[in-house]
């Protein structure tokens, strides 16, 4: 039915082409005059959002099978933000996932005008990006690097190959460029109408000017949807509403949090040039000049991300409809001049337009997807940060996977919904971040940035005591943690200035950090960590853990298990120690942005009638860890109680008292490998225990640490993270941690079957160590992760993680080898053979340096004692 | 703080010709302050130290022999007053200065003197929905007199609605202008209170309870309050609000602005007269309580309550409305009148309050009992009370007070006293759209610009930065190039306005600076800021400004509801 109302519309959109139609379109009402059709009351799936996002995951679900789907558009298909984008699409993108996405894409809408008859205006047109300096240059060439192993023509091109590919440009105040020649221009509301009619011959309904008002759920799970023209029951929500996706997702009983918030944006059209411009000339990107231009009808499109962006609907939908947004030309100035420096000729052309067209953008700038971890069949696809239509076909790819088969083909926990909780979803709190991240996307992306806006939201008690003493911090899932503490004699760069791909200029003061954790004795606040209480009155909890976690958790009281939280592919959904307080009860302590995640994740794979209860008392504890061979002395000094491995072994954990605080837990496990203890501080006495440590500690040496040295010293021994190095994609054996997953526990555990499988038929990758041999580190840019590996100069993998060690005076990168078939570049299996037979290279922005690989961590650094004849004057010394 | 026989407004006749200020570019130092030498000689001579203003020159010559018998020289006065001690070393120096040197402040320099006291406040939004009819103020003030005699208050009334803005002159010293500005709103906002909440107020007093508090102040860091005599301001204000519950028959009626806003300016004049009178056991305090009363301050203030604007006036600072005009212009409305000689009212009140045999002697020179510019103040009861009551507070008071000749001496032709009086002239006007903001100012600012200058640059700036008309292409045929040229020019325009982020402060700016050609003058307003302290005086005043901006949305919306 829908079919044909749809391509009357179509029909009428082509009837004049070009883009001045869009602008008269929305005067007029459509031809297809929306006749008062009932909803279906029943539906698997509806979508709400007829915009890109919407239109994609429709046509991607109703591929793969899944017929019973509705669209909804509260105005018409396509009129969005979706209408007014630049339709520029573009695969140089930071993330690898986001890379693949946008080729996906390319892909995908290259090839729709022949799968649908719809014309799209795809042209490939090619794109530039330029560089004005060379740390803006090092930052094309990581992307260039990150490119090519995925198959995505690129090169790093000269100033004058720059002005041959484009004769308006100035090139003389540049130093490079990037040119990626398979990018395209399209029209991207021409994409959604292809992508919603083909949906539609597939059998999605698709119902304009029908607005969602909220959706209905019952028991944590959605029901149907509840719009101005009446109910509809279903299994499965989509939320694809764009700028108004956070709004939507506020309107429920149990709110959905989708943080995301809307800027103005603007571009300039112009009437053609006196010799057209062609329809193939590349698309510019002068990032350090904070601008796009592109050509269009003969003539340029030209837009950008100004340092002082314009938020927008703060207070939600009521204050303007996009098409009212007034145009802004004083705000613009700054990119005019830009353009005008860029292309000197264009000072003669005629101006037609200054378009404004909302973006939307997220706290990190990433999209977000996936499932909400509140209600079950909840889907969101949103915040494309202005790259909707690059990301459009792949993201809705991912959508309709996760939704059809439970997750998606690739890892996307970088853009998961998940990653936020409530607490980012304050409309202060991101108005303010979007003002921060809307320039940062033409802001040079240099290692360790932190967000400066929205900070301070989560705070350890501790955390004034430590501002004072010199702490610099960084924050993550809200919370405040230190980076490492600036001694009151030293001076740092401001912040602008410290921006480098090269040594920092830290790097002393975490050298001290380290020998300190090292030699003496450190305080790092942890109290970031997540931190679950898992009981039940009988004995149940133990039986339901057993399945949930791959390691063998019926331990005696008072140890501690490192363990994974599987899913049925063996990967980790989490990867977290587990201390059992007693016979019933459990403490479980997780990285701090799996607070939303494991949550979620427990709930939903939690037997429905267990009596397991879950508690988050992240909020309850402060976490110190006294790292170094001396927190035995400060820690029995403190309890009067002897803390020796004999009394005390490793992995244990046990509650005790701690200065005149009473029922400190204290476990005997750090984190980075090195001796120590992790100290479970109830927050009021969180300031007393830290003062009684440091006063103690103070004849030991005892000095803060910050994160960046408990890095180092994870890396070099070997300590992989979950979210940086592992994720849902990784299972166990791929990262040398079969001792932590118990396959003969004599009970069944999400994930068993795979890991038996892969035991049996072996692992397609391998975390692996790679020890930098011939890089400089005052001189040679340093690694940070998402460089390729080379192994016999043919590419298999990439690093995840990566820090200076101090001990080995050497890089250490953390990443990942695959064994691709020569021939057809299938995976193959790698074995411990495979890995040491090869000759390693890193590419660190184009420059490659040779590595050692390692399958273990470097012995040398655990047996560390120092002979007495070395000891010198200056070991008497604090550090 | 300092007990000083007045400056400007308390004639203390000194011959003096027309100080040429600015001839040519000479070297400023030696230049600017040769012919002031000679005044101070005379002012040692006479024994009084004299702060001449350039516009406001005391009197003729031939006035001199009178005033020098009225004022005797008396060794104990040099402790009084300033010039400091160093400051007859400091002139010699600089008078056998050799080599002239070129002495400017940098812009910066410049920029850090004038916005040293400068405060904004920003009425907060809720929801995106400001309510107010205020958007919000600037404030700032330039001292002459070291340390400065003005003071300015701003408060938002709790209890009531409505905001309460003020500015406050002070002469012979700063104590009373000090006194009424941490006063003033009080007496107030007590006067506006309902009968209810009073009760509980004094309920809560008297049982030890929290107090509800009445004011939200909005105040920049330099403004302080008295801690020593907060305990003694509370109880004569408490015993103001329990008069006021007692006076209160029963009926709820509603308050009426205008007379709240006089009696708490009466109210006040009377407390600082009684607590005069009758002293303090604190020595510290009664020192306080009497310099209070011995020195003088006028008032502006200004209540706002929707589109309710109310101005009670005590002396001769001013309130200004800019008015913009269908055409853009900008127009000025005075809200208040001048309490002086040039006010014909104030002349003939004067005159009926006296007998007749005294006509010729209230008013001389342009100056009450030819000494007292303004006709209203508060304090100054040299100027109110009899000559036996000022007789018997200076023996019984301490010896500071009994040493200084000013105090001692009662102004000529004394009969019927009080020839003075703190109440206000109040002056309500209805907010209408156009009237976009309010100016309240010492007369620092109203002698060297024209009001309708002030408004002019007020108007402009504000407009500069709010409403700068946004350009549209429409239908025209515009190239890029042209638009880039658009736009670069405005940007400069704005750049230069943004120099200032405070109304008030880009009015100091021109009224210190300008030019004869209205313009900021950076050499002129180099030399004006880089007087030393002892000789600002002789050629500026004080200047306190309040600039409160008028939200029209809101405005309009009351104009609309009705």
């Amino acid at each position: 039915v829908m079919f044909y109302r749809l391509l009357s519309i179509v029909g009428r959109q082509r009837a004049s082409p070009g883009w001045q139609n869009w602008f008269s379109a929305r005067n007029s009402t459509s031809a297809a005059e929306a006749r008062s059709m009932a909803l279906p009351t029943q539906a698997q799936v509806v979508i709400c959002g007829g915009g890109i996002m919407g239109t994609s995951v429709a046509y991607h679900l109703s591929k793969m099978g899944w017929k019973d789907i509705v669209l909804l558009e509260q105005g018409r298909l396509a009129a969005g933000s979706t209408r007014f984008c630049a339709g520029i699409l573009s695969t140089a993108r930071h993330l690898t996932i986001e890379q693949k996405m946008a080729d996906y894409s390319n892909k995908l809408y290259h090839q729709l005008e022949q799968e649908t008859g719809i014309q799209t205006g795809y042209t490939r047109t090619g794109s530039i990006f330029l560089a004005q300096t060379q740390d803006r240059l090092i930052s094309l060439k990581r992307i260039n690097a990150g490119l090519n192993v995925i198959g995505i023509p690129s090169e790093i091109i000269s100033p004058k190959k720059v002005a041959e590919l484009h004769h308006l440009l100035n090139v003389h105040d540049l130093v490079g460029a990037m040119h990626v020649p398979e990018d395209a221009v399209v029209s991207s509301a021409d994409v959604a109408l292809a992508l919603a009619s083909a949906a539609s011959q597939n059998g999605v309904q698709i119902y304009d000017r029908t607005s969602v008002l909220h959706v209905m759920v019952k028991k944590g799970q959605v029901t149907g949807v509840e719009t101005d023209k009446g109910q509809i029951e279903c299994q499965y929500f989509v939320n694809c509403a764009g700028q108004w996706a956070y709004e939507l997702g506020l309107s429920n009983e149990e709110p959905v949090s989708i943080p995301l918030h809307a800027c103005e944006h603007f571009y300039l059209l112009t009437r053609p040039l006196e010799t057209p411009l062609q329809s193939s000339t590349p698309t510019i990107v002068d990032a350090d000049g904070r601008i796009y231009i592109r050509n269009w009808q003969g003539g340029i499109l030209s837009g950008g991300f100004e340092k002082n962006p314009k938020p927008i609907f703060t207070e939600g939908k009521n204050q303007l409809e996009i098409q009212n947004l007034q145009e802004d030309w004083d705000h613009f100035e700054p990119l005019l001049s830009s353009l005008l420096r860029r292309m000197p000729e264009l000072e003669t052309l005629e101006i037609m337009k200054l378009v404004n067209c909302p973006e939307t953008f997220t706290p990190d700038m990433r999209c977000i997807m996936g499932e909400s971890p509140a209600v079950q069949g909840y889907f969101v696809l949103a915040g494309m940060n202005s790259a909707g239509l690059s990301f459009g076909g792949g993201a809705g790819k991912y959508l309709a996977e996760w939704m059809v088969h439970g997750y998606p083909s690739e890892n996307v926990w970088e853009l998961d919904l998940k990653r936020f909780g409530a607490l980012q979803s304050s409309r202060t709190f991101l108005r303010h971040r979007v003002m921060e991240v809307m320039p940062l996307m033409y802001d040079l992306k240099v290692p360790r940035w932190d967000f400066q806006t929205g900070r301070q939201l989560r705070t350890s008690p501790l955390y004034d005591r430590l501002d004072a003493q010199g702490a610099r911090w960084m924050e993550k899932h809200g919370f405040e943690r230190p980076k490492y503490f600036v001694p009151p004699d030293k001076d740092l760069l401001a912040l602008e200035q410290s921006k480098t791909f090269y040594k920092p200029d830290w790097f002393d003061i975490v050298e001290s950090e380290v020998k300190c954790c090292k030699e003496a004795v450190c305080v790092i606040d942890m109290s970031s960590f997540t931190k679950f209480e898992l009981t039940s009155t009988g004995d149940q909890a133990l039986e339901v853990l057993q399945y949930l976690f791959s390691n063998d958790l019926d331990v005696p009281v008072g140890h501690i298990v490192h363990t994974g939280m599987l899913n049925e592919g063996g990967g980790y959904e989490n990867d977290c120690s587990m201390a059992r307080l007693n016979k019933r009860s459990f403490f479980m302590i997780s990285p701090t942005d799996q607070q939303v995640h494991c949550w979620a994740w427990l709930k939903k794979h939690r037997p429905r009638d267990s009596s397991l209860l879950l508690e988050d008392v992240t909020w309850k504890y402060t976490a110190l860890n006294l790292i170094g061979p001396r927190a035995v002395d400060v820690l029995s000094e403190l309890s009067y109680a002897p803390m020796t491995p004999d009394h005390f072994p490793s992995l244990f954990c046990k509650e005790m008292s701690v200065g005149y605080a009473n029922g400190i837990r204290v476990m005997s496990m750090t984190h980075t490998g090195e001796p120590g203890f992790m100290l479970y501080i109830p927050i009021e006495y969180a300031l007393h225990v830290y003062n009684e440590v440091m006063s103690v500690g103070q004849k030991y040496g005892i000095r803060n640490a910050g994160y960046y040295a408990l890095r180092s010293l994870r890396i070099e021994k070997f300590f992989a993270f979950w979210g940086q190095d592992i994720n849902n994609l990784t299972t166990p054996l791929e990262c040398g941690r079969e001792s932590r997953v118990k396959l003969e526990k004599g009970m069944d555990f999400i994930g068993r079957d795979s890991l038996l499988q892969q035991k049996q038929n072996g692992v397609y990758k391998r975390l692996t160590m790679f020890i930098l041999d011939d890089h400089d580190t005052d001189l040679d840019l340093w690694p940070w992760w998402g460089e390729p590996i080379y192994r016999n100069g043919q590419y298999v993998g990439k690093t995840t993680s990566s820090a200076y060690s101090y001990s080995l005076e050497r890089h250490v990168c953390l990443g990942f080898v695959h064994n691709f078939s020569e021939d057809t570049g299938e995976e193959q299996v790698v074995t411990a053979d495979f890995i040491n037979r090869g000759e390693y290279e890193i590419d660190i922005a184009g420059y490659r340096f040779q590595a050692k690989a390692k399958l273990y961590p470097v012995a040398s650094l655990f047996t560390q004692k120092r002979r007495k004849d070395d000891m010198e004057l200056s070991d008497l010394h604090g550090k | 703080m300092c007990v000083c026989p007045g400056p400007r407004r308390i004639g203390i006749p000194v011959r003096s010709s027309s100080l040429p200020l600015f001839s040519d570019a000479m070297p400023a130092p030696t230049q600017l302050f040769f012919p002031l030498i000679r005044n101070c000689e005379l002012s040692r001579i006479y024994g009084t130290a004299c702060y001449c203003h350039h516009k406001h020159l005391c009197c003729s010559s031939s006035y001199i022999p009178q005033s020098r018998l009225r004022y005797t020289p008396h060794p104990a006065y040099a402790t009084f007053c300033r010039p400091k001690e160093n400051w007859w070393h400091y002139t010699q120096g600089r008078r056998y200065a050799s080599t002239p040197q070129k002495f400017y402040l940098t812009p910066p320099q410049v920029n850090s003197i004038l916005k040293a006291n400068e405060y904004s406040f920003k009425v907060p939004e809720f929801d995106g929905k400001n309510v107010s009819s205020i958007l919000g103020f600037d404030s700032n003030q330039l001292p002459a007199n070291a340390p400065i005699e003005d003071r300015r208050s701003a408060a938002t009334c709790l209890q009531t609605r409505g905001m309460l803005l003020g500015v406050f002159d002070g002469h012979a010293g700063c104590a009373c202008s000090q006194a009424v500005s941490e006063r003033l709103f009080y007496y107030i906002a007590v006067s506006l209170l309902p009968h209810e909440t009073l009760l509980e107020i004094e309920n809560a007093v008297e049982s030890g309870r929290a107090l509800l508090p009445i004011l939200q102040w909005h105040k920049h860091p330099n403004d302080y309050f008295s801690k020593e005599a907060s305990k003694l301001y509370f109880n004569s204000l408490r015993t103001y609000w329990q008069e006021l519950i007692d006076l209160n028959t029963g009926e709820s009626t509603d308050i009426d602005v205008k007379e709240a806003l006089i009696n708490a300016f009466k109210r006040l004049d009377n407390d600082i007269s009684l607590e005069a009178q009758v002293g303090d056991p604190n020595s510290f305090l009664n020192y306080l309580v009497l310099r209070v009363a011995f020195s003088g301050a006028t008032a502006c203030v200004a209540h706002v309550d929707g589109v309710d604007l109310h101005v009670a006036n005590t002396g001769d600072s001013r309130a200004m409305l800019g008015v913009q005009e269908e055409d853009g212009s900008w127009s000025a409305l005075t809200l208040s009148n001048d309490h002086n000689a040039q006010n014909e009212r104030e002349l003939e009140r004067l005159k009926l309050e006296h007998p007749k045999s005294e006509a010729k002697s209230v008013v001389k020179q342009d100056r009450l009992l030819g000494l007292l510019m303004p006709f209203r103040a508060f304090g100054d009861v040299k100027f109110k009370w009899s000559i036996d009551l000022q007789k018997r507070v200076i023996e019984s008071g301490p010896d500071q007070l009994n040493d200084n000749e000013y105090t001692k001496f009662i102004p000529p032709n004394y009969h019927t006293p009080p020839y003075l009086t703190a109440e206000p002239e109040v002056t309500y006007h209805r907010l209408r759209p156009q009237d976009k903001f309010l100016v309240l100012a010492t007369d620092g600012l109203w002698e060297t610009m024209h009001r309708q200058d002030v408004v002019r640059i007020v108007g402009e700036y504000l407009t500069g930065m709010h409403h700068q008309q946004p350009i549209a292409v429409g239908g025209y045929k515009v190239t890029l190039g042209q638009m880039h040229g658009l736009l670069t020019e405005r940007r400069t325009k704005m750049s230069s306005v943004f120099e200032d982020q405070n109304a008030a402060t880009h009015l100091i700016r021109h009224a210190v600076g300008n030019n004869e050609f209205g313009t900021v003058d950076h050499e002129r307003l180099s030399k004006m800021l880089s007087l030393p302290e002892e000789l600002a005086r002789m050629y500026r005043d004080d200047i306190t400004i309040i600039v409160v901006q008028f939200n029209s949305h809101v405005v309009g919306a009351y104009q609309n509801q009705e």
